[in-house]
Formats: C-alpha cells, sequence, structure tokens
C-alpha cells in the first residue's frame, strides 16, 4: 500500500471518527461560554448512542434516531441545568452525576440490545463531483456520513453566532460577567439553560452518530471517553469553534491511527494515545500562553445569583 | 414572579447534614426504584434483596466491610484533595496503578517470605502518588485542568493493566486467560476467619482517617490545605505554598488509593486481572463517599460504609434480578445529583413566599 492511500485513508477516517467529537465540542463550547461546565458530556453521548440504536433498530429508520438521540441528550443537559443553574450546585459534581447516571442507565437500559446488527444504519455518501479531485476528493468526498458536513457546516455557523452576532455577544457577556450582562437586559438564566441545552443536543447526536452511522452497533462502552476528550478539545480550541474543528479532526486521526499501528505495537498501549496526546497538548497550550486561564469564560463554574457577586 | 427566596444560611448543623444526606440517597432510591419497576421487578422486593444482602445476614455485613475498605481509603484520600479544591477524579486509577506494583512485587520482585506484604503496601502507595503528582504538577505549575488530567490518567492506568495481563505479564499457567499467575501464598493479606475482609487495609484505612483528620484539624500544614482550598488569594499572601500543598495532598490521596488497590489483589484476588473486575469503580464511588462525609475523613469511615452497603446489596441485585454490572454507577449519579441538591437545603435557606420588588443588593 503507498503512502498516498494510506494518507487518503487516515485524512478520511480522521473526519469520520472525528465528527462525534466535533459535535461534542461544539456543544461544550456554547456551554461554557455561557458560564456552565458540563462535565456529563460522557454520559450524554452514551445515551445519545444508546437511544439512536434502540430507535433506528426498531423503527428501522436511522434518521430518527439521531433524532431522538438530540432529544434525549438535550433532555439530559437540561439535568445539569437545573442542578447547577436554578440549584446553584458545584457544576464539576453535577456533571460528574450525570456521566454516572448516564453510563449507569445506558449500561441498564442497553444490556439487551449488545451485540445486535443494526441494518438499518445511516447511508454512506459519495459527494457527485468533488469526489474526482485528486487526491483531496478520495479523502474528503468518498463514503462520508451527511452528517459529517452538517457537523463542519455547524462549526463555522456557531464560530459566526458566536462573534458575529449580537446573540453570541450576548452569551459571551453571560460568561465573563453576569451582573452586568443582566443589567443590560440579557436575561442570564434563560441564556446558560439554552446554551447547556444545546450542548446536551449536540452531545446527544455526536453518541448517536457513533451507533448508527460510525459503527452501526450498540456495545456498552462505546463512547470509550470520548466525553473526557470534548472537554479537553474545549479548552485547547481556546473556546473558538473553528479551532474546536482542528482539534477535533486531529484527535480523530489519533482514533483512527490507534487501530492502524496495531500490527506493530500493543493495541492496548496504543489505545492510550488519545489521552497522552490530550495531556501533552494541554500542557503544550499552557506553556505557550502567559496567562493562567487562557481566555476562559470568567464567569465559568460560578453560579448567579442576582444581587450577590 | 417567584414563588420562593432564597438566602445564605451562615453555617448548616450537623443533623441537617446528616439529614440531607440520608434524604439524598433515599431519593435516590425511590427513583431507582422506578427502573425496577420498568425492568420488570417489584421495587419494594428489589428494597428487600438489598437490604438482605447488605444487613441480612452475617455474609451479608461482612461483604458490606470488604466493600468498604477499597471506599473508605480512596474516600479519606479524596476529602484531603477536596479540601484544597484539587478535583481528584483519577482515585481510579491511582487504585490501578497500586494494584500493578503490588503484582510486580508479588510476581516478578524475587522478594520471598515476610518481607513479601511489607514490600507491596510500600510500592503500591508509592506508585498510586506517583500516579497522582503527575496531575498535581500539571496543575501546580502550569495551571492544567486537573479534572481532565487526573481523568485522562485513569484511562492510561486502565490500558496499561490491559497491556499487562495481554502482554508481558500474562500467566504461563492461566491456560490462555488474560491474567498473570497467581500470587504467592506469602503475598495474600490475612483474612478475618469465614469473610473476605482483609483486615490489615482496613485497619491502615480507619488509621489513615484519624491521620487525616488530625492533619487537617491540628497541624500548620493542615490549617495551608484548608484556606488554599477557601481563599486561595489569601493563602498567597500569607505566602503559602501552593505547590508544595498540592503536591503533599496529592501524594497522599493516590498513595491512599494506591493502598486500596493492594488491598484488591493481595486481599481478594490474587492475581492482576481486568481492571473493572479489580475495581467495581470504587474510585468513582469514593468521590461520593467523601462528598457525603462533607469533606470530613472521620465520616469518610460512615460514609464508605454506607456505600459499601449499597455496594454489596447491589451485587445481590445484580445476580438475583439479573441485572448489569452498571447498576452501581446508576445508583451512583443519582445519589450524587440529589446529594448536591439538598446541599442547596444546608447552604441556603429557602422560604415560599414572594421576593421583594427591586434586588437590593450591590450590584456585581
Amino acid at each position: 500500500m503507498g503512502w498516498e492511500t494510506w494518507l487518503i485513508g487516515t485524512i478520511s477516517r480522521a473526519l469520520a471518527y472525528g465528527t462525534p467529537l466535533l459535535l461534542g465540542t461544539l456543544g461544550e463550547i456554547y456551554a461554557e461560554r455561557s458560564g456552565v461546565l458540563n462535565l456529563g458530556v460522557e454520559g450524554m453521548m452514551v445515551m445519545g448512542a444508546f437511544s439512536a440504536f434502540a430507535t433506528a433498530y426498531t423503527t428501522g429508520n436511522p434518521w430518527l434516531g439521531l433524532l431522538v438521540a438530540a432529544c434525549v441528550g438535550g433532555a439530559f443537559s437540561l439535568i445539569h441545568a437545573f442542578v447547577s443553574i436554578t440549584l446553584r450546585a458545584n457544576q464539576i459534581v453535577s456533571g460528574l452525576a450525570l456521566t454516572m447516571l448516564g453510563l449507569g442507565l445506558a449500561g441498564v437500559l442497553g444490556r439487551g440490545w449488545e451485540g445486535k446488527p443494526l441494518e438499518a444504519a445511516l447511508p454512506a455518501l459519495t459527494v457527485p463531483h468533488l469526489a474526482k479531485i485528486p487526491g483531496l476528493g478520495p479523502s474528503l468526498f468518498v463514503n462520508q456520513n451527511a452528517l459529517v458536513y452538517l457537523a463542519a457546516g455547524l462549526a463555522v455557523l456557531l464560530w459566526f453566532v458566536l462573534y458575529k452576532t449580537k446573540i453570541g455577544i450576548s452569551i459571551r457577556a453571560v460568561g465573563d460577567d453576569p451582573a452586568t450582562a443582566d443589567a443590560m437586559g440579557v436575561n442570564v438564566f434563560r441564556t446558560r439553560y439554552l446554551c447547556v441545552l444545546l450542548g446536551g443536543v449536540l452531545a446527544g447526536l455526536g453518541g448517536g452518530y457513533l451507533s448508527v452511522a460510525y459503527r452501526p452497533a450498540w456495545t456498552e462502552g462505546m463512547t470509550a471517553g470520548m466525553g473526557w476528550i470534548v472537554i479537553a478539545l474545549t479548552i485547547f480550541a481556546f473556546w473558538n469553534p473553528l479551532l474546536g474543528l482542528v482539534g477535533a479532526y486531529f484527535f480523530g486521526a489519533l482514533y483512527h491511527l490507534s487501530y492502524r499501528l496495531q500490527p506493530w505495537t500493543s493495541p492496548e498501549l496504543l489505545k492510550t494515545m488519545p489521552y497522552v496526546f490530550a495531556i501533552l497538548v494541554l500542557a503544550l497550550v499552557a506553556r505557550g500562553t502567559l496567562k493562567r486561564r487562557m481566555n476562559a469564560p470568567a464567569a465559568l463554574c460560578e453560579p448567579y445569583i442576582r444581587g450577590e457577586e | 414572579m417567584r414563588l420562593f427566596t432564597i438566602e445564605k444560611r451562615p453555617s448548616p448543623s450537623g443533623g441537617l447534614v446528616l439529614l440531607t444526606s440520608v434524604l439524598a440517597i433515599l431519593a435516590a432510591l425511590v427513583v431507582a426504584g422506578i427502573f425496577f419497576w420498568a425492568w420488570g421487578a417489584s421495587p419494594l422486593h428489589a428494597y428487600r434483596l438489598i437490604l438482605q444482602g447488605a444487613l441480612g445476614s452475617k455474609l451479608g455485613l461482612a461483604e458490606t466491610v470488604r466493600r468498604a475498605i477499597p471506599l473508605l481509603l480512596c474516600g479519606v484520600g479524596l476529602t484531603l484533595a477536596f479540601r484544597a479544591l484539587f478535583w481528584n477524579i483519577g482515585a481510579e486509577g491511582q487504585l490501578l496503578l497500586g494494584a500493578v506494583a503490588a503484582t510486580w512485587v508479588a510476581l516478578f520482585s524475587g522478594l520471598e517470605g515476610p518481607w513479601l506484604i511489607p514490600a507491596m503496601l510500600a510500592l503500591g502507595f508509592l506508585a498510586g502518588a506517583i500516579w497522582a503528582l503527575i496531575p498535581a504538577l500539571l496543575k501546580a505549575r502550569l495551571g492544567i485542568n486537573d479534572v481532565i488530567t487526573t481523568l485522562m490518567m485513569n484511562y492510561i492506568a486502565m490500558y496499561l493493566v490491559l497491556y499487562l495481563i495481554h502482554g508481558p505479564w500474562k500467566g504461563p499457567q492461566m491456560r490462555g486467560f488474560a491474567y498473570t499467575d497467581f500470587f504467592p501464598k506469602a503475598a495474600w493479606l490475612p483474612l478475618v476467619p469465614g469473610t473476605r475482609i482483609h483486615w490489615l487495609t482496613l485497619i491502615l484505612g480507619v488509621l489513615a482517617a484519624l491521620g487525616a483528620y488530625i492533619l487537617l484539624t491540628k497541624t500548620k500544614r493542615g490549617f495551608e490545605i484548608r484556606v488554599i482550598g477557601e481563599n486561595p488569594e489569601a493563602a498567597r499572601f500569607a505566602g503559602m505554598s501552593y505547590t508544595r500543598t498540592i503536591l503533599l495532598v496529592m501524594a497522599l490521596s493516590g498513595g491512599l488509593a494506591g493502598l486500596a488497590g493492594v488491598g484488591e489483589v493481595a486481599g481478594v484476588h490474587h492475581i492482576l486481572r481486568q481492571p473493572e473486575q479489580i475495581s467495581l469503580g470504587y474510585g468513582y464511588t469514593a468521590i461520593i463517599v467523601a462528598w457525603l462525609a462533607q469533606r470530613n475523613p472521620l465520616a469518610v469511615i460512615l460514609t464508605a460504609l454506607l456505600l459499601g452497603a449499597l455496594m454489596a446489596g447491589g451485587d445481590v441485585i445484580k445476580a438475583s434480578l439479573g441485572l448489569p454490572f452498571q447498576l452501581v454507577n446508576m445508583f451512583n449519579g443519582l445519589i450524587l445529583a440529589f446529594l448536591i441538591s439538598a446541599e442547596l437545603l444546608m447552604r441556603y435557606k429557602v422560604s415560599f413566599r414572594p421576593r421583594r420588588k427591586g434586588w437590593a443588593g450591590r450590584p456585581g
């Protein structure tokens, strides 16, 4: 196999595996931009993966599966929103609880579904003319899922909204200085609820993509810590959707390589690659920036109470 | 518009703390009951099974205590880390590293006889501590998010164990199964007769709880830990070293989790095997143990037993109702969610009357 085929295969798979990471990261960026850290991504993704699979399997419609996954992810995120925004509980603990709950619930409910093959998988498609471009065509436009392009488009859209529109300014204001935003007439609670909800919907969708498109099957541990990689990606994307796109594909490539290199090294050691790299990249980013917080939303993790600092 | 107002409560009383903890567990059980019912089992039957399995017999009680040992060791360490506001979510990985170190001593170090167990405990502590010091250094030196690094280290530890049991440490006597060989008898921790309680680790756990309590409340170091957790600005002005404090609490936290790992392989399994069989999520459950105890190391003795009972009871319903292992995670998530919601009752006074018009507070 020539190195060209190898490279094309790697890029193509990096897009495929990077897509759930990208969806999760985009949602987490919005939640954190509004000041709410949601560590429940892993739980929301695994619930999305299970509900998408179960729906697609019973109805035979993968798109319906994705829709249900998005709704389930969204519903799950509202638990976190209620506990951390309305009840003002610790966001870290609340997010951890959500992940435990999601992993537990998906494991319990999904037990009878393990190992069933999904006939109604999301079809892969090849973009008619673009696929013929040498090099670029086969790596980007052959045998990909519609969701891959949807996610990439969403990254651009969400970047535009965050930096170029009034809505984006409100969201960032709520995450940086909720009291001032409140005084300016922005509804802090509603903004935070909606951003967390968006995060849940996208995480659920990312999980659904895993079970009805990427690998049409359901296994209990199929998210394999991707939700935590998403949290790391959010940080080294500096809370910017476009950088999130780059990071997600980079980690997509890493996940792919951890399978691709198996003939040469132990598969178990290769599987540590994304996690080792996540720590390394965080360390590099931290060394490269003088400011400790690396542009994090200033009020991240702080519950907002009117009239209290 | 609001139906109720929320005011800060100066400091919650001990009784209130206990009440909210119990309420949280009860609420979690009620919700879990709905799932039992959906599963086709009567919730009341399931509760009875849990209660019988955990407390109903001598064997059940012994299982409760056995489960409580790793929860106690990890939980005490976590209270120290959480007091300094270091989010150590990595007790699971630190526990596994302790198990790895103990296995190396038992099978590959060439040590024999009475030295084996002390060496396993010492190296297990050390391995857990080193695993915990990596995220501690990354946070203290570079300001890298502790939640993420400790979690990533869990996954790395998990795959490390899998690598060892599938690769270099795979036991020749195990007929192709991915386990190491059995430890020599001298490396088995002594048990309370008729049970699986490895009492040496239990005693270490209780001593650790006492030691951590004294450290936190009676020493200058402990004072520094608390100030750094409660008011990092003040700590810096007072010239307290953040790096030194964080390294200390994480070395202790990781070391204690490492000891828990030694206890599991040397006291229960006597081999190194799949990570989820060694640990059953003790490192994650210990987060709840520490949080239920209001980050007080002495109270961990109680809360570890409480969660140990829940795990032992959970074992019984898993076996008799055919529910999967993930049930424990579901319980954990529910308890934790209810617990922090209930904390609102401790920190704030909620009264059901409309808020006065306007807000009299300071503008942000």
